[in-house]
Order: C-alpha cells, then sequence, then structure tokens
C-alpha cells in the first residue's frame, strides 16, 4: 500500500548532491511531492525534506541507497505522525473582493492568516499550517479572486530522533579512536 | 589562463602563487574529511604536474588512456614520468576504461584511466558503468574545457559530471590546481574503501597549466562516508546459532569474498561446518572446484544442484552478493524454506532483492572470521550427497555431451576444457559476454587462486579484449587467456592494435559461430527460431590477427584441438587461436526467465 513519507536528510553542502538524490528517487519512479532545502543548525550541513508517496518497503531500499551517497551524512524516514511538520502559503486576492464579505476579519482571527501587503488592486496574505488548512483558506478566498498562490515544501521536525549534533560528536568520536588506533600500530 | 611551459617555469622561480580566493573552500573540506599523516615537501608546480605526483602517491605506476585536446598538459607532463609511470594508449577510450578495470580486479589496487574532453570522456561510459556494477574501483580522469568555458557549449564540451552521477559512486569537477591534490586523495580513498567503486574526476584545461603549491596527504576519513561498519557482536552470535541448527544449510558466496580475500576463511568454515558452497558468475574462483563441497554456480546457466536444492535448503549464508535476477530468477519462487544469512558491506544491498533473517553489514572476512570460532564442528553426509546425486544427472545429460562429444562439431565445452586443462592453476581467466562466457563460467575448473574477470551485472559484450590486455598489464607474468566470441570480439576488436604495440602476452581464445549466440538462443528457445539480426559474416580472424602481427590459428577439428591449445601457449608473446564451434549449440541448463530455480531446464529439444 502506497502512502505519505517524509524522508529528512542531511547532507554536506557539496554541488550535484541533490542531483543525485532525485536520480534515485528517478529511477524507481518515485514523484517528489514537496522538497525543501535549507542550511541545518550545523554550519556546511544541508538538510533536505522530501514528500513522497510510495510503499514502505521501497522507502526502506531508497532511504538505504540515498545515505549511501558518500556526501550523504544520514537519512531519516518518517510517516506523517511522527513528525511536526508545516508549509507557508502566499496568496494574492484582488482587494475589493476581500473586503466585499468578512472575509478580511475572518483571515486574520479564523485562519491565524497575516497580510502582508495591501494595495488598491490587490492584498497578500501569508498563511502557516499543514496542507489541508492552506487548501482550505484557498478554497474560501477563491470567490474573492485570486490571482497568484503560492505555497512552499513541507518542513519538518521530528517527534524523536538523536539530534543531527550529537550524530556527529559520534563520527568524530569514532574518527579519533580510529586514528588513535591507527598510529598506535604504525 | 593559457599559458606556455616557457612562462610557466619562468614564473616557478618568481615564486608566483595561485590566489587563494577559495582558501575558505579549503578550509571546509579539512573539517569534513581527514588527511594522513605523510604530508610532502611543499612545491609549486603545474596543477598537471601536480595529478602526476598524486597518482604515484597513490601507488599507481600504471594509466590505460588515450589523449585529446583538453587534456593535453597532463600528457605532456606525462613526457617527464615515464620512469614511474607507464601509460597503456589503447584505441579507443572504452578500451582504456576496461582495461583499467581489469587491472584492479587482477592487482586489487586501483585502475587509472585517462580521457579528453567531449567524446573521449563520454567514451568511458559504458566502462564506468561496467565497473560500477561489479565493484571495482577505478579512478577515471578526465579533462573538461576551460573553466570559463563551462557551460557554453564549447567545443568538445560535455557535463560529463552529469552523465557519469548515476554510474559512479563520486564525482568531482577541479576548476583550480589548488584542488588537484585533496580531490586526487578523496577519489582514491572512495574508490577503494567499503564496496570499492569507480569514481571520476573532471579537471579544467586552465587547472592543468595553472601553479599551486603541491603538498599531499593521503585521505584517511570522510565524515560524510562509512566505508565499514564495525561487527556486532550479537550478529555474529545468532549467526553461528542459525548455522549451528541448520540440518541443509548452503553458502552463496560472490564477488565479495574475492574482493576482502576471505577464500581462506571461506575454506576453513565451510569445511568446519560441512556446508555447500556455491558461487555467482563473478564469485566463481571464491572456491576451488575440486574441492568436496564445491556445489557449482548459481543462476540462469548455473549447476543444477546449487539451483534446485536452493529451493530445498534450511538456511542460505550469503557472503559478498546481492542476489542479482540472474541468480534468484522468480524471487517469489526463491528459497521458500530458508532462512537468510546476508553478509554484505554495502547495507543498501540488505533486503532489496531477498528479504535477509538475519543482515551482517560487514567485510565478508572480517564476518566470516568471527563466525569460525562459533560455529561447531559438523558432518552432513545426507545433505552433500543430495548435490551429489544431482551432479551426475547434470553430467551425464548435459556436462559430458558437452565435454566430451565423440562425433559432429567443435563444443565450446571442450576448447574451454581443454585450455582450463593446460592453462596454469593460476592462471587469470577473462571473457567476453554470452555464450562463451556461460561456457567458461559452466566448464573452466577455476582454483581459488585463479583470477576471474568477466562482465557480470553490466554484460557488457566487447569487455574482453580490453579487459585481457590490462589484465596482462597487470599479471605481470601471469598466464593471461581470454575467451570471446565473434560479436564481443568485433566490438572492441581495434585493442588489437594496443597488445601489437605493447607486445603484451596475452592468449585469445575466439569461440567462433558465426552467430550472436545468446541471442539466437533466446530466438530458438522464445521467438519461435526466428533469427533477427543474429547471423553475422565474418573476416578471417587468423588473417586479422596477422595484420597486427599476432601469431594466429585456426582450429576445426577435435584431433587438432589439444595439440593447437599447446601451440598457443608455447608462443612467446600474444596468440589468437580461432575455435570453429558448433554454429546453433545452446547453453544448458537454463532458468528460463520468470522460472524458479528449481525450474531449471536440463535439455532442450527445440519446437518443431
Amino acid at each position: 500500500m502506497k502512502q505519505e513519507f517524509t524522508i529528512s536528510l542531511f547532507s554536506e553542502s557539496h554541488i550535484g548532491i541533490l542531483s543525485r538524490i532525485t536520480l534515485i528517487l528517478t529511477r524507481r519512479q518515485i514523484n517528489i511531492e514537496s522538497i525543501t532545502a535549507s542550511e541545518s543548525a550545523v554550519p556546511g550541513v544541508q538538510m533536505l525534506t522530501m514528500v513522497v508517496r510510495t510503499t514502505p518497503e521501497m522507502v526502506e531500499k531508497v532511504a538505504r541507497q540515498i545515505e549511501k551517497l558518500v556526501d550523504v551524512l544520514k537519512v531519516f524516514v518518517h510517516t506523517s505522525t511522527e513528525i511536526i511538520c508545516q508549509e507557508v502559503a502566499l496568496y494574492k486576492v484582488t482587494t475589493r473582493g476581500l473586503m466585499s464579505g468578512s472575509m478580511s476579519a475572518d483571515i486574520v482571527r479564523k485562519y491565524h492568516a497575516r497580510i502582508l501587503e495591501v494595495t488598491s488592486e490587490y492584498t497578500v496574505v501569508e498563511k502557516s499550517g499543514t496542507r489541508t488548512e492552506i487548501k482550505e483558506l484557498l478554497t474560501l478566498l477563491e470567490p474573492c479572486g485570486v490571482l497568484q498562490f503560492v505555497s512552499s515544501g513541507r518542513i519538518a521536525v521530528t517527534r524523536q530522533v538523536k539530534e543531527l549534533n550529537t550524530y556527529l560528536k559520534e563520527m568524530d568520536e569514532a574518527r579519533r579512536n580510529m586514528q588513535e588506533a591507527v598510529e598506535l600500530y604504525s | 589562463m593559457k599559458v606556455s611551459n616557457n612562462i610557466q617555469a619562468a614564473l616557478k622561480d618568481g615564486a608566483e602563487v595561485t590566489e587563494t580566493s577559495e582558501a575558505g573552500n579549503a578550509g571546509a573540506q579539512a573539517r569534513e574529511s581527514g588527511h594522513g599523516a605523510t604530508v610532502s615537501a611543499d612545491t609549486v608546480i603545474t596543477g598537471a604536474e601536480a595529478l602526476l605526483k598524486a597518482l604515484i602517491e597513490e601507488g599507481v605506476d600504471t594509466i590505460f588512456g588515450y589523449p585529446g585536446g583538453a587534456i593535453m598538459p597532463v600528457y605532456d607532463r606525462l613526457l617527464d614520468y615515464t620512469d614511474r609511470l607507464r601509460h597503456i594508449l589503447t584505441r579507443h577510450e572504452q578500451g582504456a576504461a576496461h582495461a583499467a578495470q581489469a587491472y584492479a580486479m587482477v592487482t586489487g589496487k586501483p585502475g587509472v584511466c585517462f580521457a579528453t574532453s567531449g567524446p573521449g570522456a563520454t567514451n568511458l561510459v559504458t566502462g564506468m558503468a561496467n565497473a560500477f556494477l561489479d565493484s571495482v574501483p577505478v579512478v577515471f580522469i578526465t579533462a573538461q574545457v576551460t573553466a570559463g568555458l563551462i557551460g557554453t557549449d564549447a567545443f568538445q564540451e560535455t557535463d560529463i559530471l552529469g552523465i557519469s552521477m548515476p554510474v559512479t559512486k563520486w564525482n568531482a569537477q577541479v576548476k583550480r590546481a589548488e584542488e588537484i591534490p585533496d580531490t586526487v586523495a578523496r577519489a582514491f580513498y572512495i574508490a577503494r574503501t567499503g564496496r570499492p567503486g569507480p569514481v571520476l574526476i573532471d579537471i579544467a584545461k586552465d587547472a592543468q597549466f595553472e601553479n599551486l603549491t603541491y603538498r599531499y596527504s593521503r585521505c584517511t576519513y570522510i565524515r560524510s562516508y562509512n566505508p565499514v561498519n564495525p561487527l556486532i557482536s550479537r550478529d555474529i552470535e545468532s549467526a553461528a546459532v542459525m548455522i549451528n541448527y541448520a540440518e541443509r544449510p548452503m553458502i552463496l558466496a560472490g564477488h565479495g569474498v574475492i574482493i576482502s580475500g576471505a577464500m581462506a576463511e571461506l575454506r576453513a568454515l565451510a569445511e568446519k561446518a560441512a556446508i555447500p558452497v556455491a558461487v555467482t558468475l563473478l564469485g566463481l574462483p571464491a572456491f576451488s572446484h575440486d574441492h568436496r563441497l564445491y556445489a557449482g554456480m548459481l543462476g540462469m546457466h548455473g549447476n543444477y544442484a546449487p539451483n534446485v536444492l536452493t529451493n530445498k535448503a534450511d538456511l542460505i549464508i550469503a557472503a559478498g552478493m546481492r542476489f542479482d535476477d540472474r541468480v534468484t530468477g522468480n524471487l517469489k519462487k526463491y528459497a521458500p524454506g530458508a532462512r537468510v544469512i546476508h553478509i554484505e558491506i554495502d547495507r543498501a544491498e540488505i533486503n532489496k532483492n531477498v528479504r535477509a533473517d538475519l543482515g551482517i553489514n560487514s567485510d565478508a572476512r572480517e564476518a566470516i572470521t568471527a563466525l569460525l570460532p562459533l560455529v561447531r564442528e559438523r558432518s552432513r553426509e545426507e545433505w552433500i550427497r543430495e548435490f551429489r546425486i544431482l551432479d551426475r544427472t547434470e553430467h551425464e545429460k548435459v556436462v559430458k555431451p558437452e565435454t566430451e562429444p565423440e562425433v559432429g562439431d567443435l563444443t565450446m565445452g571442450e576448447v574451454v576444457k581443454t585450455v582450463s586443462e593446460m592453462a596454469g592453476r593460476d592462471a587469470v581467466v577473462v571473457t567476453d559476454v554470452g555464450q562463451h562466457q556461460m561456457a567458461v563460467a559452466r566448464y573452466y575448473h577455476f582454483t581459488d587462486s585463479n583470477r576471474l574477470v568477466t562482465s557480470g551485472g553490466m554484460g557488457t559484450m566487447g569487455f574482453g579484449l580490453p579487459a585481457a590486455l590490462g589484465a596482462a598489464v597487470g599479471g605481470e607474468g601471469r598466464q593471461t587467456v581470454v575467451f570471446t566470441g565473434d560479436g564481443g570480439l568485433q566490438m572492441t576488436v581495434q585493442e588489437l592494435g594496443t597488445i601489437m604495440q605493447y607486445r603484451i602476452p596475452v592468449k585469445i581464445v575466439l569461440l567462433n559461430n558465426s552467430f550472436l549466440g545468446m541471442v539466437r538462443q533466446w530466438q530458438e528457445m522464445f521467438f519461435n527460431s526466428r533469427y533477427a539480426s543474429t547471423e553475422l559474416v565474418n573476416p578471417d580472424f587468423v588473417m586479422l590477427a596477422s595484420a597486427y602481427g599476432i601469431s594466429a590459428r585456426k582450429v576445426t577439428s577435435r584431433q587438432e584441438l589439444r595439440e593447437t591449445v599447446e601451440e598457443m601457449f608455447s608462443a612467446n608473446g600474444p596468440f589468437l587461436l580461432q575455435a570453429e564451434v558448433s554454429r546453433k549449440a545452446n547453453i544448458l541448463p537454463m532458468i528460463e526467465p520468470g522460472a524458479s530455480v528449481s525450474e531449471v531446464t536440463l535439455t532442450y529439444n527445440g519446437k518443431s
């Protein structure tokens, strides 16, 4: 059974790494539903969050293949229940349409959205939330005349995992031990 | 920055040091990777020379390659290093790639291959893919157009970084000379550690001319790359318990056993616990074929007993192999009664094709060594006898008629058997791809001191001849025999020129049936004998070899066979033996596509 998975991974911030990752998914005909890349809390380390729909067996296989890439530090696979995720959306609507009803107040009060810019022609609304919440607001704004709509990919943090910092520290530790061993024998 | 060598030489003394605008980048690299203690003294040299010095530091003494515009600065410097670096000029870049791979498979050191930008680089792709699928360390160095022209569709520019991505373990582009030493160090470290594989460095032409302050230290660590995981003792203990309680265990040994040099350990384990050992195509010399526990080759054209008994085994111990579809047949009907222990250095291979009850993510030799004291001595005569009974059936129905025929045309099997009997016990055996390859796999008697160089995962026709020259160069005096077919030979036949130029003593056994035999066999069996484009009109190969100054002889009759093979082995230097074999013979047994390993076809009568 196909289901939604969030693959989050840490990699060195090297040129071409994204290509190598997408190649693995492309070979298996897995579509990336959303993707976000950003610098992680550790300098020089990039974090990628991808949403894919596939089977649990397949996501495990591609995760291992991605983790095998030389520049990838660690890959985590999560189902929707194991993560806290958020997306950001911008809605550009006609100001006349927005002002004609009670929508403008509702946007702020009910949907916790923000108004970023108002001109006589258009108004830009920002909302962060889950995919469903963002879609809901879009439906509501539709009668006001939506000129543009854009939403970000998913960003997510996990409910539980070893933090990357801890992981990197462990790797450095292992490396020191290894080098000491090497020096001891040479 | 196109500067002539004279100016460069003048600059050298003028303490012209390269700009350090990317020092921050170098600093970042240092944070992510570690380098060894041996650091060579600082000198100012060109990027081209730095590349050659770095190769020498990595223990390289042989390079296979082909020059061209963008890589000329490197080739120019190479003239000053002929005492330390031997360059073998092939007749095509693909030939250089296969030769470098074969060199690596014989020496155990990474092979090195040079090519220029554009077509030079794209001609390597088949070779890279081949090395990638068979886990062979090759460092490919391609030149690239001048840094400022990259991305502009310049003359002989190709995005080889993008093209090679799916078929390399790692690749990188170098635009500045100062990046060369560390990039080479990383390349070698990545190519030879963990599951080995090909890597590519693409060097812009101006980086080859540019000066740098050269210092070299070998790479010993990359933060994001974990080549070997420590053994988990609990897993080894579980494996030992599973082995000790199994009644019908079977070991499947693959290329990984050979790469990790675990042949002796494997033999010890098999003997102590009395476990039959079956091998994959690339694992053929992992276990001596004259050993009483040798069960035969697995898979589509493998032996009868190991295929059938895979589905009777209660435990499968797979070491250094990846359950390729040619080995497993129909996965749904594969080893239904067996638990599976999968010893594999590449974690992504565990549970990829066959679900493992116990995955041991480690080097084959380490795991087997750790297992050895924990397994109990046992005898399993009953189980071993089952293999012998099926062996006898296979011998009667297939092996005997194929290897000891009394009438009719020469067969591939009898030629292979005769060569096998007369070549040394430690000969390097090379093959191309197709029916003759399967004949070698089935009828060559390998020992664990033989080497086999063949194209397994990729099945690259044309691999044989260039691989053979690379193997012979790497083998340094070891007898090197290549079996090839008339189809495969003609895909890379130009490499006869390389063999001629360097007097490489390769013994070429051409099994000629004037057909693309394996495709023809499938046409006969699965396409109603409709032979679409598989019949070949061939040249006189003896004359062709003679044109290259290579001694050659054609054999058509059984009576002359032994004497001709003798002549081949006693000849000095290269020799081509053209054996005219039966035109429409089939390789059997066969597991038909979609069938289970236990549904092996021993005989095929043909459809009327």
